[in-house]
């Protein structure tokens, strides 16, 4: 009985599988991954891409909450800790078994890729792997460090058969790229397409059995033509469709729009290091002591911008205002702080009470190819502050050019501008990513403040940042990390959010995608209607 | 003439030296690759690791040095990006632009010789007219525009070709190109479409001139007192005279369609050597940036010199002046 039982389940499931795996899907990609590696390049494109090679121990989804992969489960057993209980059964595409001895070797190789732009070491420093048995792993650290699955979430596990002695260009070439993941690489050809294809045996973890039987990514970089590609039927999937077409897009039934916000907040940096910042200067031309150091000067831009008018004319509608670093819903994320009004006549009165009334001149920075529509904003920016007296200029440049002046383009490697627009996303998903690189003292001892382009300072706040970054229990963290934005944002005005970037995807109408609020394209967020 | 090609090589070299020293100054002076390649969530350590990785806290005067040598050993640098030799980068992707650049020349060439000549013979006709005011829209619209527009007509509209991308590749006699295949000349056809129009209008109004003139020259009138065909007088007396002007700019002007390939293969995302170029700015990868440069360096100094050499060999004052 048991055996015509097995038989029947075993006919359907190749019925079933044979059913789901009919279909092939074609993707348009703004950008493509620079390898296939998952540890060469840690950059969007690349672990978007490796999502569906690969699983990493902890997943996350398009929430950014994290979900059991291949770990099952994951707690700390003592201060500095870490007990992860791994999978068992899941089979490496070539068919070899998945065990411990794989994470352990993914630990050690992942922070030492040869040629690496942009290694995991950022993740994995400080951390020690131990094997238990054959599926518990324990994570050491010198400190108690809370952020163990988060981090441990943005490292793929790769096989350690295929891993060792492998080179980068034996993942791109496919002889080492065997994961455990939803597909199986089957090519790439740098700067036409990558192909992929359903792995019938996947482990399957949460939704995300692959239910295409062979997947062909082409990178399409323009927008026109991305949209177009879908138009003709080429492609079914598109990503980063541009705002100013959304609209238009809607009315056409042939298509399906759907947008979500990510964990991009778009913010401005000031100068508050510098008497005299190289950018400011009194109206007229004259010297002025800088202006952007006084914290009412800082929360009157903040009642300057209209963020309402910045989120419907200049994004299109396309965006979230922002009044913190990370939008509702993230962990850490204050609940009390809401978008600044749009209130010119107390901006004005905090302008002269600060002994600014006459307003000064200032050049506002910004890149013009790399957030939506980044040029724009910054010449809305320069409107609306001259309703208050403040004579903005405003300078855009191509972010080849603009990210190095502006952290390191002054006289010592000091930032270079005084003002400027800039974006941030937090890639762990919590208010620690952006606080800790953003508003804490700039301190390249401890790793503090890199991104901080404004050099804003504030001892209280870094001890906060600093007692969050070591409290394992997730509700305090939340609650110190909500307090040290509340302070560094709401009061001290040491960076201004201006909105939430949204991201816009489109499909053929018989499909649609779960945004995500990483900005990942991942075949496995596709349903059918 | 053994002195002579000694001379002109040392002189390639040297052009070829001078080159690299203005790229390879020229582009370590924009930006910092390695703002755009690291992930911002790391900090000021993991900074420190990728500029060392990338032999960037080196003296600039030192990188130069580094990149001479490897250069000699025929090694141009690794791509940051890719992490991939550049050379190797390049040369995967020039089938693809040269395909392009080879069949857009074809479509040029069998679309603009009948257009011209007929414009040429019947100059008063409202056809020759149209051609010629339609060969003043193909010179002066601008490429990327153009190609958006065949997309949205073939493509998006009508749908008969596909939108974007390179096709299937098939070989034929050892070389493999998505020429030989159906679904790779489907692919093919719009960019090439797209990079032919400019072209296609210079040789039109060449053509048109150049049988203006001819049909006027004696030899055709006596040709055709002779009482040839008119289709004889065309194609073998009128054709041949007129060909020798547009041989030598089709020749000349087949680099420059390569150049203009960045535009449309970016639009058509075409897997070629422009569209690597142009990410490749964009990303600030320098290593590929200067391969690629003195690719073409080469490419002219290399034509330059073989031009010569026919010279000497057509041309014996040529060769006297440079044996001295």
């Amino acid at each position: 009985m048991k055996l015509i039982n097995g038989l029947i389940i075993f006919i359907m499931s190749c019925f079933l599988s044979s059913m789901s795996f009919s279909k092939d899907l074609t993707v348009g990609l703004k950008s493509e991954p620079s390898s296939i590696d998952p540890h060469y390049h840690n950059l969007g494109p690349n672990n978007s891409f490796s999502t569906h090679i690969f699983d990493s121990l902890v997943g996350t989804d398009e929430n950014q909450q994290h979900y059991p992969n291949l770990a099952v489960s994951w707690k700390p057993i003592d201060d500095t800790t870490w007990e992860f209980k791994l999978r068992k059964n899941v089979k490496w595409h070539d068919g070899s078994d998945f065990t411990a001895d794989d994470v352990i070797f993914t630990s050690q190789r992942a922070p030492n890729v040869p040629k690496s732009p942009s290694g995991f070491g950022t993740y994995l420093k400080g951390k020690t792997f131990i094997k238990i048995d054959s599926h518990t792993i324990h994570i050491k650290t010198g400190k108690p460090y809370p952020l163990m699955p988060n981090d441990i979430s943005t490292v793929k596990i790769i096989s350690k058969k295929h891993g060792e002695n492998a080179s980068t260009s034996d993942y791109n070439s496919g002889k080492a790229a065997i994961g455990t993941g939803p597909y199986k690489f089957v090519q790439w050809v740098p700067g036409d397409k990558i192909v992929i294809e359903a792995n019938e045996n996947y482990h399957g973890a949460l939704k995300n059995k692959p239910a295409y039987k062979k997947v062909l990514f082409k990178p399409i970089k323009t927008g026109p033509a991305r949209i177009a590609a879908l138009l003709a039927g080429d492609v079914d999937l598109i990503d980063s469709v541009p705002p100013l077409d959304v609209a238009r897009l809607k009315k056409n039934n042939k298509l399906k729009l759907m947008s979500g916000p990510s964990n991009r907040v778009i913010y401005l940096h000031m100068d508050q290091f510098r008497e005299d910042s190289p950018h400011i200067r009194a109206i007229g031309g004259g010297k002025i002591k800088n202006p952007l150091m006084n914290v009412k000067v800082r929360k009157a831009i903040s009642l300057a911008i209209n963020r309402d008018a910045m989120v419907e004319k200049v994004m299109e509608g396309i965006a979230v205002k922002a009044g913190q670093l990370l939008p509702a819903g993230f962990h850490g994320v204050s609940p009390k702080m809401k978008p600044d009004p749009y209130d010119p006549s107390t901006a004005k009165k905090l302008l002269k009470e600060a002994g600014y009334g006459d307003g000064f001149e200032m050049t506002i920075h910004g890149p013009n190819d790399r957030y939506i529509n980044d040029a724009k904003i910054a010449e809305a920016l320069a409107q609306m502050l001259s309703r208050i007296g403040i004579k903005a200029k405003v300078e855009t440049m191509p972010k080849a050019v603009y990210f190095k002046r502006a952290s390191s383009g002054g006289p010592n490697k000091s930032p270079e501008f005084s003002f400027m627009v800039l974006g941030w996303g937090a890639g762990s998903g919590e208010a620690s990513s952006p606080l800790r690189a953003l508003l804490h003292s700039y301190d390249k001892s401890i790793g503090m403040g890199r991104a901080n382009r404004g050099r804003h300072s504030d001892p209280a706040v870094d001890k906060i940042i600093q007692k969050a970054l070591s409290t394992v229990d997730a509700d305090a963290r939340g609650k110190l990390l909500a307090e040290a934005t509340e302070i560094a944002v709401g009061q001290n005005y040491g960076v201004i959010p201006v909105h939430y970037q949204m991201n816009t995807w489109a499909t053929t109408s018989n499909l649609s995608y779960q945004p995500r609020t990483d900005e990942r394209t991942i075949v496995m967020g596709l349903s059918d209607n | 003439m053994t002195a002579f090609l000694l001379k002109r090589s040392t002189q390639s070299l040297l052009v070829l030296f001078i080159m690299s020293l203005l790229v390879f100054s020229g582009v370590n002076l924009v930006g910092d690759p390695v703002e755009m390649l690291i992930n911002p969530e790391a900090d000021q350590e993991d900074v420190e690791r990728v500029i060392r990785e990338l032999g960037l806290d080196r003296p600039i005067t030192e990188q130069y040095w580094f990149f001479l040598v490897n250069a000699f050993k025929g090694d141009l640098g690794t791509s940051f990006v890719f992490g991939e030799p550049a050379l190797k980068l390049i040369i995967q992707r020039m089938p693809a632009t040269l395909e392009l650049a080879f069949f857009s020349l074809f479509i040029s060439i069998i679309f603009a010789l009948p257009l011209g000549i007929y414009a040429g013979l019947k100059p008063e006709s409202k056809i020759s007219k149209l051609i010629m005011a339609g060969s003043i829209l193909g010179f002066s619209m601008p490429t990327f525009w153009v190609g958006i527009i065949f997309i949205m007509i073939f493509a998006v509209h009508l749908g008969w070709l596909p939108s974007t991308g390179r096709g299937e590749i098939g070989t034929f006699m050892g070389i493999h190109s998505s020429l030989f295949t159906l679904d790779g000349l489907s692919h093919i056809f719009l960019p090439a479409l797209n990079l032919a129009l400019f072209k296609l209008s210079s040789i039109v109004r060449l053509t048109r001139a150049g049988t203006r003139e001819i049909i006027h020259q004696d030899y055709i009138k006596f040709a055709r007192a002779k009482g040839l065909s008119e289709n004889r007088v065309i194609n073998t007396h009128l054709l041949k005279n007129i060909l020798i002007p547009i041989v030598t700019v089709v020749g000349l002007e087949f680099g420059s369609l390569i150049a203009f390939s960045t535009v449309t293969e970016t639009i058509f995302a075409w897997p070629g050597m422009g569209k690597l170029i142009i990410d490749s700015i964009y990303n600030l990868d320098r290593p590929v940036i200067v391969a690629y440069l003195m690719i073409i360096v080469f490419f002219f100094v290399f034509l330059n010199l073989i031009v010569d050499i026919l010279y000497t060999i057509l041309d014996p004052r040529v060769r006297i002046q440079g044996s001295k």
